[in-house]
């Protein structure tokens, strides 16, 4: 680990990029996200020794196929963008996962549809954990709950796109990514493989070592699109096996348990212990991986009942209620339009669950 | 004995999905014939656009990347930025780079990105089945434009090749045509000269091809050869639009500075 500092979500993130390896920054700006690309271009600039390069794409549909193109060089690069360039990115996201291509994309949510506002949301859970453009596919979507968790996923992205050769999305918010708090950042990756050495990198090769490398999502009829999808989708599943993350907290007692994912999940811990003063049984589960959704943390847990929080109209309740055995022990407390509860609203929800 | 013609090495044995008459085979056995010439398989990638050339990657033993429709100039700003010493071509048909892909080649333009071009403007969309593109001809039937294309209703052809020379990003523009042997050498010599500057590192170079597409104009293959000479040529004329290879676009970019 590296230094300890008091830094904002977006820039600890660039940085924690930087050292991960990621040298090539590709963006549109928007806001909440862009202090990052702001981030990359003074280092670009000030940094010459590491060789930074930051570009400002015309549109974030060309951005995400730049990122596209660079990574499929064997070259770590990323992105960060909001609700209306994630938006434009989908067509890209769909070819990177189909055609194998490791990217990481920091999505910084705020409230849509539409332009929308610039305050912190959930309401792209949706479009982060199905895909979100054409087609069968699965991002690894992993939502951090503080900044010091940010920058480690942050770094950690980067080897997992690789080692599943899919694109990762990190879902941050507005409220993760404007905020300022102490984070050990983490230090210089030295182990990641030369760019040539990297699956199915390009760029040119000698007959005599290897074959030639293509990029390629384009169908040769059924039987070989059909193929090819079967291999896609043995991916994910490998994916859904070996990464699902969650953090529990106080299930062993409780009657009534929270499910909160990313920084509103804070809230919502403030709300349990509230909860726990007041002598309701109160525990909490936080998914970490959104995509692959742990499921499994709800095993075991039958007759208790659950109050999922979101800032959004009641997207990751969907994949709760098919986590659980009965249906009907789930609860919903969703917030739109960039609004966050305070723990003391949570608290007054919780007040109304009949307990069984 | 001395060998005056052979099938280049890059090829592979897999047999085109082109139609009799179309231009793209003449295009890809010239671009094959350059990167043998130059040597460039060893630290090239050629990117692919969709349409009907996007099976390419099966005729040549190079990495290659199919980009998504319209985003080959975007991909390979990725690849050059990530490997600025590596040799990119992007091949683009009308569809994919003047209507789809408009912003993603402008911007390749604007920002001076190193990597060549290779545009086969055939003024129809071929794979999708003969709807007209940006640079159909007026009066041209297509199906879309069922009555022959209309300026009141679609504008006006586009022309690349002196759209990218007005440029400052752009070091060479020049447009050729695959109807003639005489034509289809002087393209080869437009591709060679396109790649030697790009390996230099000065900023975009870009070659735009009238090709045939007999299946989409609804004509015979031979009657496609004249179509560009006598309908094509004089709406997009053939010649260098640009070549800054001498230092002219240092001068240029000088200026735009000092503004």
């Amino acid at each position: 680990m590296g230094e300890k500092v008091f830094m904002q979500g977006n820039e600890a993130m660039a940085e924690a990029a930087i050292r991960a390896g990621c040298k090539l920054f590709f963006g549109y700006p928007i806001t909440p996200s862009s202090e990052v690309p702001e981030y990359y271009s003074k280092a670009m600039r000030e940094r010459p020794e590491e060789n930074i390069m930051f570009i400002q794409g015309e549109t974030e549909t060309s951005v995400f196929n730049m990122i596209a193109g660079a990574v499929s060089m064997g070259h770590r690069a990323m992105t960060a963008t909001a609700g209306p360039g994630f938006s434009l990115g989908q067509e890209a996201m769909s070819f990177m996962s189909a055609a194998d291509l490791p990217a990481v994309i920091v999505e910084v949510m705020r409230p849509g549809p539409a332009d929308g506002e610039i305050l912190p949301s959930q309401g792209d859970y949706f479009q982060a954990t199905r895909g979100g453009g054409h087609g069968d596919y699965n991002n690894l979507v992993l939502a951090p709950y503080s900044i010091q968790e940010l920058v480690e996923i942050t770094q950690e992205s980067f080897e997992l796109a690789e080692k599943y050769h899919n694109p990762v999305v990190i879902l941050s918010d507005a409220m993760l990514a404007k905020l300022h708090e102490s984070v050990e950042l983490p230090g210089y990756v030295t182990n990641e493989p030369a760019p040539e050495d990297k699956y199915n990198a390009l760029g040119g090769f000698d007959p005599a070592k290897r074959d030639k490398h293509v990029v390629a999502t384009c169908g040769r009829g059924a039987v070989h699109w059909h193929a090819f999808n079967e291999r896609l989708q043995a991916k994910f599943k490998k994916i859904a096996e070996n990464e699902v993350r969650y953090e529990t907290y106080n299930l062993e007692d409780a009657d009534i348990v929270l499910v909160a994912f990313g920084c509103y999940s804070r809230v919502c811990i403030s709300a349990m212990k509230m909860a726990r003063e007041a002598g309701i049984k109160v525990g909490m589960i936080r998914p970490i991986s959104l995509w692959p959704f742990p499921e499994k943390a709800f095993e075991g847990l039958d007759g208790k009942q659950f109050l999922v929080c979101e800032l959004n109209a009641g997207q990751m309740v969907q994949d709760v209620k098919l986590s659980v055995k009965n249906k009907d022990d789930v609860h919903f407390y969703g917030m739109l339009g960039g609004i966050v509860p305070t723990p003391k609203e949570i608290f007054e929800q919780i007040k109304k669950i009949e307990v069984k | 004995m001395k060998t005056i013609y052979k099938r280049p090495e890059i090829f592979t044995d897999e047999i085109t999905t082109y139609c009799g008459g179309c231009g793209h085979g003449i295009i890809n056995k010239l671009l094959a014939e350059v990167i043998d010439e130059m040597g460039l398989q060893k630290n090239g990638t050629i990117v692919w656009p969709i349409g009907c050339s996007c099976l390419s990657d099966y005729y040549y033993n190079m990495d290659q990347f199919m980009a998504l429709h319209g985003r080959g100039p975007a991909a390979a700003t990725g690849m050059k930025r990530a490997e600025p010493n590596k040799f990119v071509v992007v091949y683009q048909g009308d569809g994919d780079e003047v209507s789809e892909g408009m912003a993603e080649i402008m911007h390749a333009f604007i920002r001076s990105e190193k990597f060549t071009v290779i545009f086969v403007n055939n003024a129809i969309y071929g794979m999708t089945g003969a709807q007209y593109a940006p640079t159909t001809l007026l009066g041209q039937h297509a199906a879309t434009a069922p009555t022959g294309r209309m300026s009141d209703n679609t504008g006006y052809p586009v022309r690349m090749a002196e759209l990218a020379a007005s440029m400052p990003g752009v070091v060479y523009s020049e447009r050729c045509a695959v109807n003639s042997p005489a034509h289809i050498i002087q393209a080869k010599k437009a591709i060679k000269k396109a790649f030697e500057l790009q390996l230099k590192g000065e900023g975009l170079t870009f070659v735009e091809i009238l090709s045939m597409c007999p299946t989409g104009w609804s004509v015979k293959p031979v009657k496609a050869l004249d179509f560009v000479e006598e309908k094509m040529i004089p709406i997009y004329p053939l010649g260098v639009k640009k070549d800054e290879s001498e230092g002219i676009a240092d001068q240029e970019r000088e200026e735009e500075e000092k503004i």
